[in-house]
Parts: structure tokens; sequence; C-alpha cells
């Protein structure tokens, strides 16, 4: 065994509680600092010319009349880039080719060119007068299209690896496989065999701020970054990789984040912004991409096809599995296929499988990160299946699930064995919820009724991550943290400290310094920050007690094996009349060596695995097609609830998101491969208007790997729901649609069939 | 002895066994010994000292975070899987 399993720790003062949240109040006040809210002396602005075409090779750009504008300061092209960055590698070199594109474009939306100007309009007004002239080629706008024979190939140098085979001329970049047992053996044994197709469409993440970055590139070549982003070293280091920059010539400092959920993992702007600055003249240039721009042009979550082949027992087991995936990685490689082959029958201990994902090059944005990136997608078509065979042998959907659940030493399709786990918890607590035991609407006149029920899986990330501690005189704690804060962590993070020091979570003061003030630490994502900047907290705790220890026993001016700390307090283990609260000790402090601080860095192994389950009732008008969903509730192993509002609402958070994914959001694409939805009043995403109030049942099952027992929560709750969605659709109008998304019109046309 | 299990695309190099088993209390002991038994495969798992881009060495239950300087308890199982990202 490699890891450390922790003594858990189980009765809490401060973990579990509700406080006040740290940053509550400049939130609701408008106070929080924001990207687009950076003001700096001398501030310019920047904008961005865009290919109005998804797929073509870019003949001329003349930007001379945009030059010759007064009140322009630059124009940059991936020349620019070039000559910053002489020495990329062939992976850099593609990753610059998104953020501007060098000889051909690859979607509606992809960057040809930025100007920076005295101000916004006349930034806008110079990006009109630079010509562009393409020779527009046949778009690939999904893997159908793209794997054609005929296909027309995105990128002529890319080399495809092909189970480690090198395959030139190719839209596939990547194709990995897992396999356990003999899956032909497997389906041998089996009294039923289920196999479907599933399509799934392209869909962004839909966070209400848009992208933005402030840059500063100054005379001694050192660039000052704001960004509204999910990782602020993530920032300074891609950055500075574009640009031609060392890490340490690069500062980030934080803003708030108005919505991420992966998206916000990568970078768009922060380059073209520091190339501007350094070409005007060193002055900061300010970009902030506008609605439709977001959607063309940054990160959305792939589309693509999904298989599933099942075989069962009588008995109710599985015998064998197997599942190809195939995902738009957009215009360059790099979607989720390694999280969705790994997850994709995780939660389930079947013997034999064999898992193949593809990772598809096709004419949009290249892809990002969306929660638990990869395995929505995979579980819609898995737990879809899944459905149909109960249905067909007439077995409990969740005593079929937990006969054949993952648990503690279960082996993962891709080969790894679980640690402790809350699976089986869980699938016991969605049977015994209120929602499972209560009867169904009866059919309404043109109304009917349908109840669906799936699960999720997602393993949860670990990194570095570093926690700064210091002990005012007051008896306060300043907390510093390198995580953005995107959904509450400041808190959470505090409250761990709050917890090891015995004093309240208002006690602590958390703030988020630049990338300068503070240890590296990784990105917000992959639900990592609770658990491992957490981690790095507690150290950074015990580090503060010790020294604590030390001082009190130079001020009581006894031996360090006399004394003890125990919920706040320092005593001396002979002298009853010897007991300091740390306030009392902070008073004195000063004169037993000067300030007392401690800091601590981690780099955790991955964290404790989340499942998670949704059970919903909808209602869908056979007149209309409409689904409305009726009651909606998500059950997940949380390990321990930090601050259960918090968990609360990122389970809510990440159900909506879900329930939207599953039932009306798509890029919606025109015969030229051009997004025709590109704005918020066509792109539908559900509204508290669409949703009913969203319950949740919290699972708590402590992790080994956290001496709390922190698992990570954010991502998991938007996998079950688009086979719930799917699975309660077809218990409605009993005919199951096997594409995403379940929309009104699909519903009519499957009515219309009868 | 720690058990290797190897992505499918290097199993051929390992006689398409499920895992083979490698003494070593370290990874880097691990590796360099799977690559006298196998030669050339450390190329494919290795690169500049680092676990090869792209990669991700599970050990035990989870993936590590001290690359080749992992230390190994006997039994361990040991996989090099794709590299995950989160969102």
């Amino acid at each position: 065994m490699t890891l450390k399993n922790y003594k858990q720790k189980k009765d809490f003062n401060v973990i579990g509680t509700n406080p006040i949240r740290h940053d509550g109040y400049d939130k609701v006040t408008g106070r929080a600092i924001y990207g687009a809210d950076v003001k700096l002396p001398n501030l310019i602005w920047g904008e961005v010319v865009r290919s109005t075409i998804a797929h073509g090779k870019i003949k001329s750009i003349d930007v001379s009349e945009a030059e010759k504008m007064e009140g322009v300061f630059a124009v940059i092209t991936h020349e620019d880039f070039e000559k910053n960055n002489k020495d990329a590698n062939v992976n850099l070199a593609r990753d610059m080719q998104n953020i501007l594109a060098k000889d051909k474009v690859l979607y509606k939306g992809h960057a040809v060119a930025a100007v920076s100007a005295r101000d916004r309009n006349t930034a806008k007004e110079a990006c009109n007068l630079i010509k562009v002239e393409y020779e527009e080629l046949q778009p690939v706008s999904n893997v159908s299209e793209a794997l054609e024979a005929n296909a027309p190939i995105l990128i002529k140098d890319l080399v495809g690896d092909h189970l480690g085979k090198s395959v030139n001329k190719t839209n596939i970049a990547k194709q990995i496989r897992h396999q356990l047992g003999d899956t032909n053996e497997g389906f041998k044994h089996s009294d039923l065999i289920v196999e479907k197709e599933f399509n799934l469409q392209m869909v962004h993440q839909g966070y209400i701020e848009p992208h933005n970055a402030i840059a500063h590139w100054d005379e001694n070549d050192h660039l000052s970054l704001w960004s509204s982003t999910q990782g602020s070293f993530a920032v300074r280091d891609l950055t500075a990789g574009f640009v031609g920059l060392s890490e340490s010539q690069v500062t980030t400092y934080p803003v708030e984040i108005g919505g991420g959920f992966g998206g916000k993992t990568k970078v768009y702007l922060p380059p073209l912004a520091a190339l501007l600055s350094k070409k005007s003249g060193f002055k900061p240039v300010k970009m902030i991409m506008d609605r439709v721009s977001v959607f063309l042009a940054s990160g959305p979550a792939p589309g693509g096809k999904v298989k599933v082949k099942l075989g069962v027992t009588n008995e109710g087991k599985f015998t064998a599995g197997i599942v190809d995936l195939k995902f738009e990685a957009g215009a360059y490689p790099g979607s989720s296929i390694a999280a969705g082959a790994t997850c994709c029958l995780a939660c389930y201990n079947i013997p034999n499988v064999l898992i193949d994902a593809f990772d598809v090059v096709v004419n949009k944005p290249k892809t990002a990160a969306y929660r638990a990136p990869g395995s929505p997608q995979v579980s819609f078509a898995v737990e879809s299946v899944i459905d149909d065979i109960c249905e067909k042998m007439n077995w409990d959907k969740i005593d079929f699930r937990i006969n054949n659940a993952s648990k503690e030493g279960t082996r993962r399709a891709d080969g790894v064995q679980f640690n402790k786990i809350g699976f089986i918890e869980t699938l016991e607590a969605a049977k015994s919820s209120d929602h499972w035991k209560s009867p169904l609407l009866k059919k309404n006149k043109n109304k009917v009724y349908g109840r669906g029920i799936a699960c999720g899986f997602w393993m949860n990330g670990g990194g570095k991550s570093t926690v700064d501690l210091m002990l005012h005189d007051d008896g306060n704690i300043a907390l510093n943290e390198g995580s953005a804060d995107i959904g509450g962590t400041r808190t959470s993070i505090s409250m761990q400290v709050a917890e090891a020091l015995g004093i309240s979570a208002e006690r602590i003061q958390p703030s988020i310094p630049n990338t300068d003030s503070i240890g590296f630490t990784g990105t917000t994502g992959g639900s990592r920050t609770t658990y491992a900047t957490g981690f790095a907290g507690l150290e950074a705790a015990n580090k503060l007690i010790t020294e604590m220890k030390k001082r009190a026993t130079i001020y009581w001016e006894i031996e360090e094996t006399d004394i003890k700390f125990s919920e706040g307090n320092i005593y001396s283990t002979k002298d009853p009349e010897l007991k300091l609260s740390i306030k009392e000790l902070a008073a004195v402090i000063g004169e037993t060596g000067g300030p007392v601080s401690s800091t601590a860095s981690v780099n955790l192994p991955s964290g404790g695995n989340g499942f998670g389950i949704g059970i919903c009732d909808i209602q869908i008008d056979t007149l209309t097609g409409k689904t409305d969903v009726i009651r909606y509730t998500a059950i997940q192993d949380v390990g321990k609830a930090i601050y259960p509002q918090y968990v609360e609402s990122q389970i809510v958070g990440g159900a909506a998101q879900g329930i939207g994914w599953a039932l009306n959001e798509e890029y919606y694409m025109n015969d030229k491969g051009i997004m025709t939805n590109s704005s918020f009043l066509d792109y539908r995403m559900p509204t508290s208007l669409d949703l009913p109030n969203i319950e949740v049942i919290l699972v708590e099952v402590a992790n080994p790997q956290h001496p709390y027992g922190v698992r990570g929560v954010g991502e998991v709750p938007i996998i079950p729901p688009l086979a719930t969605l799917g699975n309660a659709i077809k218990d409605a109008i009993g005919t199951r649609i096997y594409s995403t998304p379940m929309n009104p019109g699909k519903i009519l046309e499957v009515l219309s069939n009868g | 002895m720690a058990k290797v299990f190897l992505p499918f695309q290097l199993k051929q190099i390992t006689e398409n066994n499920d895992f083979i088993e490698v003494k070593g209390k370290t990874l880097r002991e691990v590796i360099n010994n799977l690559d006298n038994m196998y030669p050339g495969i450390k190329d494919h798992l290795v690169e500049e000292e680092k676990i090869k881009s792209g990669l991700s060495a599970i050990c035990g239950f989870a993936a590590t975070r001290k690359g080749l300087l992992q230390e190994l308890e006997e039994d361990t199982e040991v996989h090099f899987l794709p590299a995950i990202s989160g969102g």
C-alpha cells in the first residue's frame, strides 16, 4: 500500500457547520473585483479579428489600413507569436495556432489578428479594416464526417497516435484502449446482450462572466496579468510559454471569477493582450470577449458518439461490456477521451471489458474541460443501456445496480483497484429516499409522466497546493492560499484550518495573493481544491500549532515535553495554572521570538473517488413535446461535507447544468459548419423558472486519504442527469431518444411515429 | 515485487501479460528493472527522467505525484494510464 490512510476525525466543531462565507458581503454588495473591473493608468483596449468561415486556408492578411487608423497602437498576427517564441515545440506551436491562426482557420470565430487602440470602439473599427482573404474548404462538423474515407484532413502535419502506432493524414488524433478479461468469452455466458449507439452534441459551460484579460508588459520585460481564471499559476505558465517569457517574468494577480466549470482552465486572451501591450509601447491592454465569441472561440465540451454493449446473466450479474467512444476534440487534439474511458464503466464490477476511445478533430472550437469532462457523455450511454436491461429483465433498477456496484477492491476497466468508496451506500440512500418511494403522477389528458434514475463516477484530483498562515496579535489568523476560489474554497479551506486550531471559522481571514506571493498551486479543477488545498491548510495549521507550543514553553520557561495543545488552548501538562488560549498567547508571543507564521505545500495523489445518483420525475406535454422536470433528487457520496450549504449548492448547480445538457443545449450547426445559436437567447440554458427545487441527499463515506475524510464534490453531480432524464423520458413516452439534446422536436417526432 | 500494468499499446512488448512482476523499491527502480527485462520499454514511459507527458502512474489506488521518486511497498500495483485532467 503506497497511500497513507488517515485515522478519521469524527467529532467536529467547525466542519459541518454553515458560517457566513468570507467573500459573501463583497459578492452581494458588488464590491468584489472581477477582471472587467480592473483599471490601470494609461489603459488601452484590445479587440480580435475572427474567422468568418469554419474551414479555410488564409491566403493573405492585410493590416495596413488598420495600422494607419488614428488611435490604433498595434496590430498582431501569428507572426508576432513566432517572433517572440522561436523555440516552441510541436504541441506549443499548435496551441499557439489556436490562440491566433497561422495558415489555416479551423472554426468560425478562430482568432486571426488582434488590434490595440485608445478605446474599445476604435479597436473594433480597426478590426473591421483588416482584410483577410481565405480559400474556403469543406467543413468537417462531426466525428462521422471526420472519419469518412475522403474526409478533408484538418491538420496536415498531425501524426495520429493510434494505439501507439503513428498514422499520417488522419483526423483521429489519438486512440486509447482499456481491456480486462475476455469480452468474447464474457458475452458467451450472457443471457441478455443489449447494444446501442448514442449521439451527443457539443455544449458550452455557459459561465456568466466572459473571458477577459488585462496585460501589462513593462520595459523590464516583466508581464503583469489580471484574468478571470480557475488557475492563476496556469495563466502565468501558459502565457509565459506562448509569448516566450519564463515563469518568473510573469505575475498573475487574482480576481474573482464569475463561473468557469472547467472552461477557464485554458487561456485565450492573455497572450494576445501581452503581445499587444509589448507592441503598443508597454501600455497595459484590456480585452473582454463578447458572448458570441465565448461560444464560438472558447472551449466547450465535446459531442460525439458512444456505442455500448452490455451482457448480463439471468441472475442479474454483468458478464461483459464494450464501450466505443468517439469525441469531438474540436479544431486541435485533446478532448476528454481518457476520462471518458476511465469513467464509463467504473460504477460496476464487470469482469470482461473492452473500451476504445478516439480523439477526433473537427471544425469546431478546441474543446476544454466541463465539470467531470467526458463522464456525462459516456454515462448517458451506459446508464441508458442499463435501464433497458432492467426493463427487459423486469429487475429493480437500484437492486440491480447494488448487485453489481463497485466497492473497495473492485478493479476498474482501466485496471486500477478502488480504495474505500461509498457507491453502495449512495445507492441504498437513493433506495430509501422519499422520492424513490413516492408514487409517480398518473397520465392526465395531454400530460404524461416518467421517472428515471442513473449514476455517475468521477475520480477527483489531487496535486500541488500551498497555504500560508500568520498569527495576528489579536489571535486571529491570516490565511493565504493559491487556489482560485470558484466554489467557496476560501471558506472550506479556512474551516479545515479553524477545526485544527480549535477556533471559529470567522477568526480565519482568507485571501488569495498574486503568484509571486504564494507557493505554486494547481488549477482549481477536477474537484481537487477542498481536498488538496485543504490538506495544505491542515499541514500549515499543524506547523503553526507546533510553533505556538514552542513559544509557550519559552514564555512559561518550561520543557517542550511538558506542553499540550487541545481545542484552541495550550496547556502545561504539569502545572494546571499554565493555560493560554491562542488569543492570549498571540498577545504576548512577540516577546518569545517575533511573529508566528507557517507555510505548507503538498503534492497529493488523486483524491477520493466520487459517486452520484440522480432521480427525476418529468412531465411531458404530448401536444408540444415540452419536458418539465417536476422533481429531481441528487444523491452523492461527498466524503465529509465541510460546509454543507456549499456542498449542496455545488450539487444543485451540477444537476441544473446536466438537466440543460440533457434537454435543450447544443451547438446548432448549419451546413457551412457554423454555429447558429451563439447567444443566450438561442442557446437554451435552464433558468430557475425551468427547474424544480432540486433535493440533495448527502452520503458521507469518509475518504481514507484525508484526515477529515474529504472527497471532491463539484464534478459528480453533472454526470447522472443526462441518462436520468433520458430514462425518465423513455418511461413517459415508451421510446428511448438516443441523442442529446432530448428536445421537444425529437419528442414530438417520436410521438408522431406512434 | 511490484505488479506493473502497462497500457494496451505496450502489452505486445511484454508478451501480452496482464501484468509483470518487477523488483524495485521506487518507481525509478521498477522502471529500470522493467527495461532490463524488456529493453526499450523505458523510452515509452519516461522522458528526461520524468514520467512521460500525457501518462499518469497509478501506484496503489491513486495517481502518484512523486514521479520516479515514488516509494513502493511490496506487491504495490503500478498502472501507467493516459493522464486525466478535470473541470
